[in-house]
């Protein structure tokens, strides 16, 4: 399914119109003992520079497939992924990844942490270590860096992980599920960081998650994946004012956008439901 | 909490310990002097203590406890050295590891004291062939927990390795090592603890150098105050080499 074109008035010209990032007719199949499946089945789409664009799906229909295939970790599929014109065949430089599962390094302070990305491009010590601050501090962690993950919960790690990325100067930023581990409070408020760091940045996102309030709540324009195969099922564009705020959660344009994506993702998640319920009993 | 509650808190396992151990000594001494105990097959712990002085100054003590402690410093280098570079080959080499894993796991069970007679004749009755028993004796547990550790860092650390484009040596340097490095010193304290057992065991087997042979000399003599005596410099010998090792290990992995 291609995506329709929407004029935007925040998309600055560039040589191509499609997208900084163009993700085109992708499928990754893996062969298991049971026979092979499909994770992702063509799905194509573009993100503009400085769009937010969230792919959303139930659980098992690729997303972390699609992450890693966009991140260079995952090889072997048909299609292409091209990040500013340039085809994407392994981990790279424009493209900076926040992982689901708790990634900061336990052995290293927050402010080490961050200055990772730029202690490998070989940065002189007290220029990595200002330029982490600056990360720490868009982040909302002063006064932590020289703590180590231990002694932070589970939110400010998870804001450390994604400081680390940002401070690799990524062209796109690439989230798979970065606060399902979190509560819905926090969440909420973390999706508030993340639209003021986004404001700030104006940093090329594209997060995966399944959870419709935090899509909805973060997004320009909303993927909507079907359960396997994973493909596209439909494109929907958020309409809501800029800046925002999680405040706009309790407004009635929010609960339309909400209730229309639920739409589409209901009948999804029901297939992979039944799916696993029925895959669970063949197996007792 | 006050500084004094504080210092309390501190102060009470140890003063347990020690109250304990004392304890203990008193019981015994007790025993011995009621009879219960053959005072000629354990000494009395006053007697223990008596004989501190003789042994220090008649005995050589300090000569022969630096010998030792020297003789388990080389060990100790050696297993650090070999046995974490032996295992990360093995983990980097799955041939390697897959054609001598078991081999290196027997070996960690095998009496390997018991070749001594072969490590005499390669190095002579001479201190290179203790230190080579120690070695030997602790490097499989420094090798398998090395793989271990190496093999366990959690897979998503090293997707963030990946994702920043590092080369093999700094994803093994900056990632693999450091998550390893607790893993890996849980090896190396058991490893020295078989290559500390087997320095001064070797010592007493070969009757050559240090608190090994000394222990033998005055078993063979027939003075057990002297004995028991000499075996408490073996513990104390152990102790600083434990005292050390945490404190290496808590600057390494420090986290507060
Ligand atoms: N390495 C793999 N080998 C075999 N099957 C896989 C592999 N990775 C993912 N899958 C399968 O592909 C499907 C999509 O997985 P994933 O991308 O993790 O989904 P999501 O992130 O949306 O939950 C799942 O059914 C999963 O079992
Ligand atoms: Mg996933």
């Amino acid at each position: 399914m291609s995506v329709a074109p929407m004029p935007s008035p925040r998309a600055a010209p560039i040589p191509k119109p499609d997208g900084i990032l163009v993700v085109d007719d992708i499928v990754k199949r893996f062969p298991t003992p049971d026979g092979v499946i499909t994770a992702v089945d063509h799905v194509s789409f573009a993100v503009r520079p400085g769009e937010f664009l969230s792919v959303i799906g139930p659980s098992g229909c690729g997303k972390s497939t699609l992450f890693n295939i966009i991140g260079g970790l995952v090889t072997g599929f048909d299609g292409s992924v091209t990040v500013a014109g340039e085809r994407i065949d392994g981990p790279h430089a424009s493209v900076g990844m926040v992982f689901q599962e708790e990634s900061t390094f336990p052995w290293r302070t927050v402010i080490e942490n961050v200055a990772f990305p730029l202690e490998i491009a070989g940065m002189p010590k007290t220029q990595r270590l200002e330029k982490a601050m600056h990360f720490i501090a868009l982040v909302g962690l002063n006064g932590f860096e020289n703590r180590h993950p231990v002694e932070l919960s589970g939110g400010m790690r998870q804001r450390v992980s994604l400081a680390r990325t940002l401070a690799s100067e990524p062209k796109i930023l690439l989230m798979d599920e970065p606060f399902a581990a979190l509560d819905e409070q926090t969440r909420l408020l973390l999706g508030d960081k993340v639209l003021q760091i986004q404001q700030t940045l104006k940093q090329t996102t594209l997060l995966i998650t399944h959870n419709i309030t935090e899509a909805v709540q973060l997004s320009d324009r909303i993927l909507v994946m079907t359960y396997r195969p994973g493909r596209t099922k439909r494109v929907v564009e958020i309409d809501l004012p800029r800046p925002r705020s999680s405040e706009i959660v309790g407004s009635d344009a929010f609960g339309h956008y909400v209730a229309q994506v639920w739409a589409d993702l209901r009948e999804e998640a029901t297939r992979g439901l039944d799916e696993a319920e029925s895959r669970a009993r063949e197996k007792k | 909490m006050t500084s004094l509650a504080l210092s309390r808190v501190r102060f009470l396992p140890f003063a347990l310990g020690l109250g304990t151990f004392l304890a203990a000594a008193l019981i015994v001494e007790i025993l011995i002097r009621a009879g219960l105990i053959n005072r000629f097959i354990v000494p009395m712990p006053s007697q223990i203590v008596a004989s501190f002085e003789r042994v220090i100054v008649e005995e050589h003590m300090f000569e022969r406890f630096v010998m030792t402690f020297k003789e388990c410093l080389a060990a100790a280098a050696l297993l650090a050295i070999f046995g974490i570079s032996i295992g990360a080959a093995m983990h980097r080499f799955e041939l390697l590891r897959r054609a001598t894993e078991t081999w290196v796991a027997a070996m960690a069970s095998a009496p390997t004291v018991l070749m001594y007679p072969l490590f005499l004749v390669i190095f002579g009755r001479s201190a290179t062939t203790i230190v080579m028993m120690g070695f030997v004796a602790g490097l499989p547990a420094v090798i398998l927990k090395t793989i271990e550790g190496l093999s366990s860092t959690r897979r998503v650390l090293l997707n963030v390795g990946r994702s920043f484009k590092l080369t093999p040596l700094q994803m093994f340097l900056k990632i693999q090592l450091p998550s390893a490095l607790p893993t890996i010193f849980t090896g190396f304290k058991l490893g020295l603890i078989f290559a500390l057992i087997n320095v001064v065991g070797v010592e007493f087997l070969i009757n050559f150098g240090g608190l090994g042979q000394l222990i033998n000399d005055l078993a063979e003599r027939y003075d057990l105050p002297g004995t028991y005596a000499a075996i408490c410099f073996v513990i104390l010998v152990s102790v600083i080499f434990f005292i050390v090792i945490e404190w290496i290990e808590r600057w390494l992995t420090r986290t507060d």
